[in-house]
Formats: structure tokens, C-alpha cells, sequence
């Protein structure tokens, strides 16, 4: 019954005798089709679909891992080609060198964002140090991921002595003022890893890497993984008083089975956001670091360093460093509004724990 | 209670003391040493200077000798200043950092309360939405970021770009420092509050006829700033790091900007000095944070 329709209550019973009659087979069936229903994963996604801000920070990350993993390939200047002639350009500008050459019926590309001092093309070190910001990002949580998910499992499984002891560490490399320890470690770790690389037969591969890029994951997986371990070790020790854990282990499963195939499993709405919402935590200290100078060693750039290398030219060409600061935050951002809405979607019971970062 | 305290502050002299082994260790396993200049000296003077500052020792020892200083807040001379300890650099330094961080703390926590307050006030109308889009942007954009921003924008039209003369002077970095702190309490302030209008407590006094202020000042509100006083603890060691960048963007003599220089010149006792300062002062901020919160709010047990 509509109320606006009906003002005054009606004190008639309005009986439709149509209602009465037999269902015919048609409408039967069109009672019984229901929504097929949807697994935990099915149904995350779709409630995150619905979320408009969180599927256009999706699009926006995939615009940044498109441009900065696949168009570099395709792109016709390099990250490290420098050009004499044309440096310190204004976005869109041709240098003398290149107009004399697009007289001369030479197609040249044009410099989107201008170039650098040493005539390097802007726009592909922005790409290249969204890059870099990227794969800190994801290969970071994903390693504090695999530490703290694995800690906070054991000690919230085992229980008893072993969990006293493992948080008690936790509780201790939380209070650690991690970014001082950060700097600390960036600093001293460098010059040793230089020396693993080039006198280790095994260890070439840090070389190509980049030695600061692994120092970035050796101090992030040193320091992050706690605040994972915590929420971690407070699901497992929720989950594992319930009964399908009792019959598990009545089965016969060894307590790495339980943990890996019914703890873990149990908890991946909570892995999954909190890894999300972890990497961008890691690209805003990474920038951070390489704002300082700690961070990735040129040529190769990132974002935090085109933005303080920026900071000396910052009246005549304002574009590098507001560029620069546009893509950090644009990628932060989207990772936050991206975990906000995972966090919606797919574990509402989280909203008041948040990693450290 | 008391036993809750002698636990944390027991916990905090193990971290501190922990922390001091893994910087002094650090320290000494780099190999650039603070003697090796691009004219190096002669092997004679490196060794002198190697005795002078007591670095031919066995290192165990050197650590031990140093904590012994430390504890008489003898922090060391600072070996690129020629002529300052550390000690004396981080009393120039850190009050002029102090300053900045404390106002910038205040402005967060004063702008953020009452716009977390309004954003749960409001859920779901336009205010709500400008808040939190203005907060999710807050906590995304680096503190380097905004101070360069508002140096090109606002600090050169009003000349207020570098030290900190005048009170105009404060106002870049005080933003850039308050901007990420404030979002975050106007985020924690807000579903704190919205959590709390959903308490039956909050139906009686509406029940009861109180008026909509008495409710909001007296219930919501106070019980919902609870988790800003766990925040501080966290606040004030982003404060602290972010004074590393704003005062070395913005020219300001702290102890951010020491720091920073101590790290490239590879100033060995003042980058262990100044890290043992700095954890220090977290790791007591943290600790009276917490003890804060438990007398403030008597829910909590104490285990």
C-alpha cells in the first residue's frame, strides 16, 4: 500500500479474489528462478563493482600500470638518453635542432612534458618512476604479506608461550621509529649489498635490480610486516575455535594443512584489503626516501626524485615538479580509494584497524 | 596501573637499548668512514684522527664507552662541525623543530575534530563527501608535496619562502606538516562518531529531551575523540619525520634539517645522536599516549 496514495487509513479489507487462484506453471517457475548464488569472491566484487569511486581508482591504476610497464616499450625517447640540445624544454616545445630537422620533413616526437636539464624527455622518467613506485609497491606487500601473514598465523594457531614470545617481538619492532631506522638501514646497507653483487658469483641479479630498489625490499620487509602479523594473528585466533577447525584436526590434518587450508583461507577478505591498502603506504615512503636522495640511484629515477630534483628549477619550470607531485599523489590515492572500497566489499568488520605506514 | 607502567616503560628502555645496538652496529659496518674525503689524508693523520675520536677501539667497546656519555648526555663531538657536540646541535636544532611540530599537531588536531564531527554529522550529504574526498586526498599526498606545492603557489607571492622570521613564515610549513595529520583524525573522527551515534546511550539522552548540542558535546563527541588520543602517539613521529623534508624545502634551521645534512656528510656521531634523540622521543610519546588513553577512558582493563 502506497501512503500517498491513501491519506486516511482504510478500514475496508481490500481482498483481490485474483490473488487467490492457483499459480500456473509459468509463474511457478518465475517464483523459483532465483540469482545463482555467488562465492565469497563473486560476491566481494560485486558489491565493489557498485562502488563508482573505487572501480575508477581500478581504471586509473590500470592506466598507470599500462603507461608505465607497456608504453615504454613503445616509446621513442629512453629514461636515460640525454640530448644536449635540447634540454630545459617547455612541455610540447621543440628545441632549434629539432625544428631544423622538421624542415626537413623529419617527423619528430613531440616532448609532451618538456625535457630536463641534460635534455631527457620528462614524460618517459615520469612513466619510468611511476615504474618504480609501482613494483615498490606490490612487490613489497607482497612480501610483507608472505612475513607477517605466516607470523601472525603461527602465533595466533599455537597459542600459549610461542604467541607471548613471537608478539612480544612484534610489539618491540612496533614501537621502533621505523622511519629513522629506515634511513639508517638505506644508508648502511647500500655499500655492502654493492659488494655481495660484484664478488658473490650468485648474487649478480642484485646488480640488475638495482641495489637501493633491493635495499627499499630488505627494509620494508624488516620493519612492515607487524602490523600485518597483528591482524592476522587476531582472525586466526577468532577462527580457530570454530568447529570446522575441531574437525579438521579430528581428520587427521597436520597443523600446517589447518593453517594453510582453513586459518589463511578463511581470512583472505582480510589479506586481501590490507595488502591493498599496504601499498600505498610503501610508494609514499619510497618517495619519501628517494626525496631525501636514498632511494633508486640514477639514471634510473622515481617519482620522490624527479620531484626533489625539480625543487632547483622550480621557478622557471613549475610544470616538472607539479607533474611529478600530480602522478605521486594520483597513484597513492587511487590505492587508498581502492582499499577503502575492497574494505566496504568485502570485510566491513575492519574498519578501525589500519596497517602501519 | 602501576604495574601496566613499569611494563610499558621496562619494554621502552629495551627497545631504546635495542635500537642503540642495531645504529651503533650499523654505523660501524658501513665502509665509507668520515675521514675519506675526496683528498684523502695520509694513513699517519687517518690514524691520529682514528685515536682522537677513539675509532681504532674494539667496537664493543666503543659502544660501551659511548652509552656511558650518553647517559651523562654526552652525545660526542660531531665530527664534520668542527668545534659543536652533537649535544649542542640538537639544543639549537630541535626547539625551533618542537615549535613547528607542536603547532602543526594543534592545527591538525583543531581543524580535524570539528570536520571529522561535521563529515558524521552530515553522513551522506554534500559536506560529508568534500570531507572525506578532502581527507582520502590528505592522507595521499606526500608532506614534500604540499610544501613545494605551496611554495610555488603561495610563498612566492607573499615572499614567505625560507626561516621562519615572521608568523607568515609558519604557514607553508606548518600546513605542509598538519595536512596528512589532520586528515587522518577527520577520517578517525568520523566513523569513531558515526560508531558512537549508533550506541543505544545516544537514542536515551535523545529520549531523555536533551538538547541536540548537550548530546553532541557531552556523548558523541567525547567519546569519540578517544581514538585521536592513540593517534598522537603516531602524529607526532610523522611530525617529526616530516620535518626532514619541509625544513629542508622551506630553509628552516631544526633539527630535520641537521639530520638530513648529518646523513649525506656521513656524520657518524651526529646521525647516532640524533637517531637515539628522535626514538627516544617517540618511543616516550607513544608510551605516554598510552597511559593517557587508559586513564581517560576507564573501559579499558588493565591486564
Amino acid at each position: 500500500m502506497d501512503g500517498k496514495k491513501h491519506p486516511f487509513p482504510s478500514f475496508h479489507l481490500n481482498i483481490d479474489p485474483a490473488d487467490f487462484e492457483p499459480a500456473d506453471i509459468a509463474e511457478r517457475e518465475s517464483l523459483a528462478v532465483m540469482r545463482p548464488s555467488a562465492g565469497f569472491w563473486g560476491e566481494g566484487m560485486r558489491r565493489l563493482r557498485r562502488n563508482k569511486i573505487a572501480m575508477v581508482s581500478l581504471a586509473v591504476i590500470a592506466v598507470f600500470i599500462v603507461g608505465a610497464f607497456v608504453v615504454p616499450f613503445f616509446y621513442p625517447y629512453s629514461y636515460d638518453k640525454m640530448d644536449k640540445e635540447s634540454g630545459n624544454l617547455r612541455p610540447l616545445q621543440h628545441s632549434d635542432a629539432e625544428k631544423a630537422r622538421m624542415e626537413n620533413g623529419e617527423r619528430v616526437f613531440p616532448h609532451f612534458m618538456g625535457t630536463d636539464q641534460l635534455g631527457r624527455d620528462t614524460m618517459i622518467r615520469l612513466l619510468m618512476g611511476s615504474r618504480i613506485s609501482l613494483l615498490v609497491g606490490i612487490i613489497a606487500s607482497a612480501i610483507i604479506l608472505l612475513i607477517g601473514s605466516v607470523y601472525g598465523a603461527v602465533a595466533g594457531y599455537f597459542g600459549g608461550r610461542a604467541d607471548i614470545v613471537m608478539m612480544r617481538i612484534v610489539d618491540l619492532i612496533y614501537s621502533v621509529p621505523d622511519i629513522l631506522i629506515i634511513i639508517i638501514l638505506q644508508v648502511t646497507l647500500k655499500e655492502p649489498l654493492k659488494k655481495l653483487a660484484a664478488n658473490v658469483p650468485g648474487f649478480a641479479w642484485i646488480e640488475k635490480v638495482g641495489v637501493s630498489l633491493i635495499c627499499i625490499f630488505i627494509v620494508f620487509s624488516l620493519l612492515y610486516w607487524v602490523g600485518m602479523a597483528r591482524i592476522v594473528r587476531s582472525q586466526i585466533l577468532a577462527l580457530k575455535q570454530q568447529d570446522f577447525v575441531v574437525a579438521a584436526r579430528a581428520l587427521g590434518a597436520s597443523s600446517g594443512r589447518i593453517i594453510r587450508r582453513h586459518l589463511l583461507t578463511n581470512c583472505i577478505g582480510t589479506l586481501t584489503v590490507t595488502t591493498t591498502l599496504q601499498i600505498p603506504a610503501s610508494i609514499f615512503t619510497e618517495s619519501f626516501l628517494s626525496f631525501l636522495g636514498l632511494g633508486v640511484a640514477a639514471p634510473m629515477t622515481s617519482l620522490g626524485s624527479m620531484a626533489s630534483d625539480a625543487l632547483s628549477g622550480i621557478w622557471s619550470y613549475p610544470h616538472r615538479l607539479i607533474s611529478a607531485a600530480v602522478m605521486i599523489s594520483l597513484i597513492i590515492l587511487s590505492f587508498n580509494l581502492l582499499g577503502d572500497g575492497l574494505r566496504d566489499a568485502f570485510d566491513p568488520k575492519l574498519k578501525h584497524d589500519s596497517v602501519k605506514g | 596501573m602501576v604495574k601496566y607502567i613499569c611494563k610499558r616503560v621496562l619494554a621502552a628502555v629495551i627497545t631504546m637499548l635495542g635500537i642503540s645496538v642495531i645504529t651503533f652496529a650499523l654505523m660501524k659496518f658501513v665502509p665509507g668512514g668520515p675521514f675519506l674525503a675526496e683528498k684523502a689524508p695520509s694513513a699517519a693523520v687517518t690514524a691520529a684522527l682514528e685515536a682522537k675520536y677513539g675509532l681504532d677501539k674494539h667496537p664493543v667497546e666503543q659502544y660501551f664507552t659511548y652509552m656511558k656519555g650518553v647517559l651523562r648526555g654526552d652525545l660526542g663531538p660531531s665530527i664534520k662541525k668542527r668545534g659543536r657536540t652533537v649535544a649542542e646541535i640538537i639544543a639549537a636544532g630541535f626547539p625551533v623543530s618542537a615549535k613547528l611540530g607542536a603547532i602543526a599537531i594543534a592545527v591538525a588536531v583543531l581543524l580535524g575534530v570539528p570536520l571529522g564531527s561535521i563529515a558524521a554529522l552530515c553522513r551522506g550529504k554534500w559536506q560529508d563527501n568534500l570531507i572525506l574526498v578532502a581527507a582520502t586526498t590528505g592522507i595521499s599526498v606526500p608532506s614534500f608535496i604540499t610544501a613545494s606545492l605551496l611554495l610555488v603557489t603561495f610563498g612566492v607571492k607573499n615572499n614567505v619562502t625560507f626561516g621562519l622570521a615572521t608568523p607568515a613564515h609558519y604557514i607553508i610549513p606548518v600546513a605542509a606538516l598538519a595536512f596528512l595529520p589532520m586528515s587522518y583524525i577527520a577520517r578517525l573522527i568520523r566513523s569513531s562518531m558515526l560508531d558512537v551515534m549508533g550506541q543505544d546511550y545516544m537514542r536515551t539522552a535523545k529520549a531523555k529531551g536533551l538538547s541536540q548540542a548537550v548530546i553532541l558535546f557531552k556523548h558523541a563527541l567525547r567519546n569519540s575523540v578517544l581514538p585521536v588520543i592513540t593517534y598522537l602517539g603516531p602524529a607526532v613521529a610523522y611530525t617529526l619525520t616530516g620535518s626532514f623534508v619541509v625544513e629542508r624545502i622551506c630553509t628552516i634551521p631544526g633539527l630535520g634539517n641537521e639530520f638530513v645534512s648529518s646523513i649525506i656528510n656521513r656524520d657518524y656521531p651526529m646521525i647516532m645522536g640524533t637517531t637515539l634523540f628522535l626514538a627516544a622521543l617517540i618511543i616516550v610519546m607513544n608510551v605516554a599516549v598510552d597511559i593517557v588513553y587508559r586513564l581517560v577512558d576507564p573501559r579499558i582493563t588493565f591486564k
